[in-house]
């Protein structure tokens, strides 16, 4: 019997791409509405908004300090027994919900650092010629934090993919839970294990190369 | 015409305007001198609502405002009224040389992109820097900087352009190219109010040079009066001081 059935992880390759899509769109709606809920708590933060800004600390502090799974077990078993509405809530939803309100918590702080650190004469410069408050965020000071900020929050959403794994848990059949379903079938633990791994790590090594990119553009403006 | 009756602006406690009253005609070239931290730069940053006053009345062509009562509307009218050129140059570090000067045609006056980049090339002309249109800040020399800076200031069209020590932060062989530039607007006749140490360009420019001391006004004229014939004791002592160092000119005891 060979070290490795070789033609057992091809075969994976096809049952695993079906679910790949899956895995994908959890990733990517949670990073979205992560970005966007980030954002908001962020200019929280920033603005010092009265009572806003003591539960957004709240919020990232409860959200930092637990672990994903544990949310996600609330957000899955715990919650429909305590919102009768939330009995309709799927695998999906859930994993959707925990992915992003964990990850919003960190970048909210990442973006924060970003808008905090643009200099102050980039902001006296743009109201010196008459430019509000949200013209000012527009065009100066969200363009430069952006440059600051994607480098970790493209980490985020590398960290994010791996983690739609934990969805396997809520009954949920992506990647991993197809993988592991593969497995239970043929025993073959170690090609199957290694096959979604090898799946994973082109995804993250595809989406840093995007990332270099994108900061190759985004750094045009300041190199000397 | 630009007005400022009683302004006064405190830090902590402390006034650094302790009541300035000043009018600067159309077309006239006001240069600020005296000894640092006497509230000139404060001054300018309070005619633009970078600093809110604590007290005054502020008039600016038909804007004239109580600055305590000043509302988010008189503020924004009073800067797009007063361009202001920054120490430190203050470019849009994301934006090209020409998008640094059009930003404000664009986003404040709502002109269309294509005009706005259009007028923004003329201004580079002007500059002298029309080959840097589409250079970033980081590429450009502290003079080149400045000098975009400045350009950012024409564009607006304001009542007047108000300079904080513009040379102040540039190295010594690019400080002639700024002022070169700020005397073809004087000669111009483009209304500025000028904070700076550089004295021979007082006395060569300027209609009326103003000697501020602690956050008050002590003595102004024109500039052959000033530099030649002191009054008040305390414009002597800070002229000799600063003279000592710059241009020789002749100052009576």
């Amino acid at each position: 019997m060979p070290l490795l059935d070789v033609d057992y992880m091809l075969g994976l390759v096809p049952i695993l791409l079906r679910y790949l899509p899956l895995t994908l769109q959890m990733a990517a709606v949670g990073m979205a509405l992560a970005l966007v809920l980030a954002c908001g708590l962020a200019v929280i933060r920033v603005l010092r908004i009265p009572g806003l800004n003591a539960a957004t600390l709240l919020f990232i502090s409860f959200f930092r300090g637990t672990p994903l799974l544990v949310q996600l077990f609330l957000f899955y078993y715990g919650l429909p027994q305590l919102l009768a509405f939330l009995t309709q809530i799927n695998g999906i939803t859930a994993t959707i919900m925990g992915l992003t309100l964990h990850f919003s918590a960190y970048m909210a702080e990442s973006i924060r650092a970003a808008i905090v650190g643009v200099d102050r004469s980039q902001t006296e410069a743009a109201l010196s010629i008459g430019m509000t408050n949200g013209q000012l965020m527009r065009r100066i000071v969200l363009p430069q934090a952006t440059r600051v900020a994607v480098p970790t929050l493209m980490n985020y959403f590398i960290d994010m993919i791996k983690a739609t794994s934990l969805a396997f848990t809520l009954g949920v059949t992506e990647l991993m839970g197809a993988t592991q379903k593969e497995a239970a079938g043929s025993f073959l633990y170690f090609e199957a294990f290694i096959t979604v791994a090898i799946f994973y790590w082109l995804i993250v090594e595809l989406l840093a190369w995007v990332q270099r990119r994108l900061e190759t553009r985004l750094n045009e403006a300041y190199r000397r | 015409m630009i007005k400022v009756e009683g302004l006064i602006k405190r830090f902590g406690g402390q006034a650094v305007l302790d009541g300035i009253d000043l009018a600067i005609e159309q077309g006239e070239i006001v240069v600020i001198i005296g000894p640092s931290g006497t509230g000139k730069s404060t001054l300018l940053r309070c005619l633009n609502f970078l600093e809110r006053p604590d007290a005054g009345r502020l008039t600016i062509g038909d804007l004239n405002v109580d600055v305590t009562r000043a509302t988010r509307a008189d503020i924004l009218t009073a800067r797009r009224r007063t361009a202001f050129v920054f120490q430190n140059y203050a470019l849009f570090a994301n934006k090209t040389a020409l998008q640094n000067i059009a930003e404000g045609l664009i986003v404040v006056n709502r002109w269309p992109k294509e005009r706005a980049h259009a007028r923004a090339r003329e201004i580079l002309e002007r500059i002298g820097l029309a080959d840097k249109a589409d250079a970033y800040p980081a590429s450009l020399s502290g003079g080149q900087q400045q000098r975009v800076g400045i350009g950012r200031a024409m564009a607006a069209q304001a009542e007047v352009i108000l300079f904080d020590e513009p040379t102040s932060s540039l190295d010594p062989e690019w400080v002639e190219e700024v002022l070169g530039l700020m005397k073809r607007l004087a000669a111009e006749r483009q209304t500025m109010l000028v904070v700076t140490h550089e004295m021979s360009f007082a006395r060569d420019v300027a209609d009326r040079v103003i000697f501020m001391e602690g956050g008050r006004i002590v003595e102004q004229g024109p500039p052959d009066q000033l530099f030649r014939a002191p009054q008040d004791p305390r414009t002597r002592d800070f002229l000799r001081q600063v003279l000592a160092t710059q241009v020789a000119l002749d100052v009576p005891d």
